[in-house]
């Protein structure tokens, strides 16, 4: 057998070279060559480094920077300012408790009708209807579609003067007219309709996917024992699509989280559009940049990101243990 | 467009928020799920394209000029400057032309990089925070050559914090009430030369069924607009001045009477300006929806058809207090030169050079929408409210520069356009709140 052919085969599988076994203490089988130990530690080692200088140095640098004043300039700049950038954004920053709001309102939406809606149009595809690929298509395309297109789209649709659903409400060019974007008690809500049109595609291919791998004959089973067709969904194939429940549900979380594009797009998280991710950006980015209050938002939102990680981590972790 | 807050390249600061939000993208990462991950990956991309100008060289056979004027009328004007220069002195410029949203908002790691040699930016407070930085080159040498070539008031404006002079102006345009002649003569309307006037002429514009006063604040700066006219009206320019360096305190009854005047003109602005681009309002002021909007002169590039741009005038804000009518809004853009191009003779040339007629005609020439700051610059041309702008800057005793270029970027954007949006939406103010907000963003620099 030529060397490169040895390379080829997966380690475990490999005749040992030379003969030679070497045991460990406890007897157990040591099979990995010192040429294996160097390209997995390679295969690790540079994506850990990586991980850490691009996600951890920042998060730990974001930490650090929410307990300074800085304007950003020169390093000889940064001051300590203990707590204060905290107690500025609880009791001084006004936005800050609105976008705290409309971040739950946004979890709440899309938990209960974004996500739904997606479950439904996977479970209705699934059907094997004719043209489904075209509506799948169809229903995933607005996740595909680049920001500027999707506040174009929804422009057209909400516009006060001649948008669409003015025109269908009969209200277009008169003082009755919505403005659906400008006025504050409404537009949080058009916001959420037009994040519900791109969740609810994602969470359909989730789901389509989910749906094709349960196993067909768990349905017949249940078919059998007499089960209708919504008792044999929840009761058998919905249980059965656990991992990927779990999976939607922290991108729901994650999703209400760092909602961000659509309300950049319309009028850049003001005025009734307040978000916590919005706020990040207007403090960190750009010549207006606040970079102590910047940091000390962005420590808020990852301190609430961390539930739905954590809770997500420990199930996946904690069943790899079990196993 | 010379704009600070333009919403138009939103995409591009999306893009670059992506490296700026480190938690974001560790939510991805760690959560693993390849979809997510794969829809961040575009965004990551288009940062690494992102345009960071690079310069080169300080020799002085040429210099390098970075240029946010990224429109298309602009950038042409100035390479027909930088192509007059080369002609004159034979000296080569080699321009960096950056998209202005991301000139702007890549501003402070441009000057701490490697800058150009000189580069276009706006007077007032966002001067001169650089310059008190140390991270521009003083020009009182070339002020010297050119000084005669500006009023006082202008010459005010290109000042540092330390006295000595950092910019030199290019062009500026005002702000006032801009109205439809043909309306006005059909109504009977008369130009109201004090703000009570106003009023009175506002309700009369309501009773008619127009709405009196266009008004636009989707992107927020609009309204900064009526605040900085309210406020040097009643308290005077030097107040704005200090107001916006926060030598003067926001929570005091100067401020509070801002707001209550404001409040008198609330009823007959347009009620739908939170939902409205500056654009949105001068349409309706073209479809003679709403009486008169108040905007800075760059509205008439709005007004494609000929006939409606030659019905267009305008008027200074009417008088409110003692403080007369002696300061004009009219935000001036120029040059300024970086500390890396202040080695650079031949940049200092170049700037010298831009502050002669000759090289503000040859702006003008292409860009005829903003006027010319240096004195002598050819007028043959101006159309009747091109000449009514140039007179009511060269009359100011005062200029000021906009609110989000006299203050701190930071308390334009993160403060005030929110508090300005609620004060649309109800009429009330805290400006407790607003020196509490101001306190802290201010220490931070």
């Amino acid at each position: 057998m030529s060397s490169i052919a040895q390379e080829l085969i997966p380690p475990e599988a490999r005749e040992p070279r030379g003969g030679r076994i070497r045991r460990t203490k406890g007897g157990r089988v040591r099979r990995l060559s010192r040429r294996d130990k160097v390209v997995l530690s390679l295969m690790v080692g540079i994506p850990t480094l990586i991980e850490l200088a691009m996600v951890w140095l920042p998060m730990l640098m974001s930490v650090g920077l929410s307990f300074t004043r800085w304007n950003g300039l020169d390093l000889g700049d940064i001051r300590p300012a203990g707590g204060e950038n905290y107690q500025f954004i609880s009791q001084d920053y006004p936005p800050f408790w609105p976008a705290v709001q409309h971040n739950m309102l946004w979890l709440l939406f899309l938990a209960l009708i974004a996500t739904p809606l997606g479950l439904l149009l996977a479970v209705l595809l699934d059907q094997n209807i004719r043209g489904s690929k075209i509506y799948q298509s169809i229903f995933f395309a607005p996740v595909m579609l680049s920001l500027a297109l999707i506040g174009i789209i929804w422009q057209l649709f909400y516009q006060r003067d001649n948008g669409l659903l003015n025109f269908l409400l009969g209200t277009a060019g008169t003082p009755q007219a919505v403005d659906w974007f400008g006025d504050s008690s409404v537009n949080i809500w058009a916001a959420m309709i037009a994040a519900t049109w791109r969740h609810a595609g994602y969470v359909m291919l989730l789901y389509l996917a989910g749906l094709k791998g349960v196993d067909p004959s768990l349905k017949e089973a249940a078919a059998i024992d007499g089960a209708s067709a919504v008792q044999t969904f929840f009761r058998v194939v919905f249980p059965a699509m656990r991992p990927i429940n779990i999976v939607i549900v922290v991108i729901t979380i994650i999703e209400s989280l760092r909602a961000f594009d659509v309300v950049y797009v319309i009028n850049r998280g003001t005025n009734g559009l307040e978000m916590l991710s919005a706020l990040v950006i207007q403090n960190l980015v750009g010549e207006g940049q606040v970079i102590g209050v910047g940091s000390a938002l962005a420590v808020v939102l990852l301190v609430i990101s961390l539930v739905p990680i954590v809770f997500y981590l420990s199930r996946t972790f904690g069943k790899e243990n079990k196993a | 467009m010379r704009l600070f807050f333009k919403g138009e390249n939103m995409a591009s600061q999306f893009d670059a928020s992506a490296t700026a939000f480190p938690s974001r993208r560790s939510i991805l990462k760690t959560v693993g799920v390849g979809a997510a991950g794969l829809a961040g990956i575009p965004f990551l991309a288009a940062c690494t394209g992102g345009s960071a100008p690079s310069a080169s060289g300080s020799d002085s056979p040429g210099l390098t000029f970075g240029s946010g004027s990224s429109d298309d009328v602009p950038k042409r004007a100035y390479q027909a400057v930088t192509d007059a220069f080369t002609a004159k002195t034979g000296k080569k410029v080699t321009t960096n032309v950056v998209p202005h949203n991301d000139f702007q908002n890549k501003i402070n790691s441009y000057l701490q990089g490697s800058p150009d040699d000189t580069f276009t930016w706006f007077a007032g407070y966002r001067m001169q925070y650089y310059a008190g930085k140390g991270l521009l080159a003083p020009i009182d040498d070339v002020w010297e050559t050119i000084g005669g070539n500006y009023s006082d008031a202008l010459k005010k404006a290109s000042t540092g914090p330390d006295g000595k002079m950092y910019f030199v102006p290019n062009y500026n345009y005002p702000w006032g009430f801009f109205y439809r002649k043909s309306l006005w003569a059909e109504k009977g309307y008369e130009v109201p030369e004090t703000f009570d006037a106003l009023k009175t002429l506002a309700a009369k514009m309501q009773a008619d069924g127009i709405i009196p006063i266009g008004f636009a604040d989707k992107d927020g700066w609009p309204a900064m607009g009526t605040f900085d006219y309210i406020n040097m009206r009643l308290n005077g320019y030097q107040f704005h001045v200090d107001l916006c360096s926060h030598k003067e305190s926001w929570d005091q009854q100067k401020v509070s009477a801002v707001f209550d005047t404001w409040s008198a003109l609330l009823p007959f602005q347009d009620p739908a300006a939170l939902g409205q681009t500056w654009q949105d309002a001068a349409k309706a002021l073209e479809a003679k929806k709403t009486g008169m909007y108040l905007l800075g002169s760059f509205v008439t590039q709005q007004f494609t058809d000929p006939a409606v741009l030659a019905d267009i005038d305008f008027f200074a804000f009417p008088e409110i207090a003692m403080e007369g009518r002696d300061a004009v809004e009219a935000p001036i853009d120029g040059l300024l030169l970086s500390k890396k191009g202040g080695e650079n003779k031949t940049a200092r040339d170049f700037m010298a050079f831009l502050g002669t007629a000759e090289a503000q005609n040859a702006y003008a020439a292409v860009d005829a929408s903003n006027i010319a700051t240096a004195k002598g610059t050819d007028t043959s041309k101006f159309s009747p409210l091109n000449k009514k702008c140039a007179d009511t800057i060269a009359d100011a005793k005062y200029i000021s520069q906009f609110f989000d270029r006299d203050a701190l970027p930071a308390m334009a954007n993160n403060v005030m356009i929110p508090a300005l949006q609620s004060f649309i939406k109800d009429g009330k103010m805290d400006v407790k709140n607003l020196e509490a907000q101001a306190k802290t963003l201010y220490a931070a620099q």
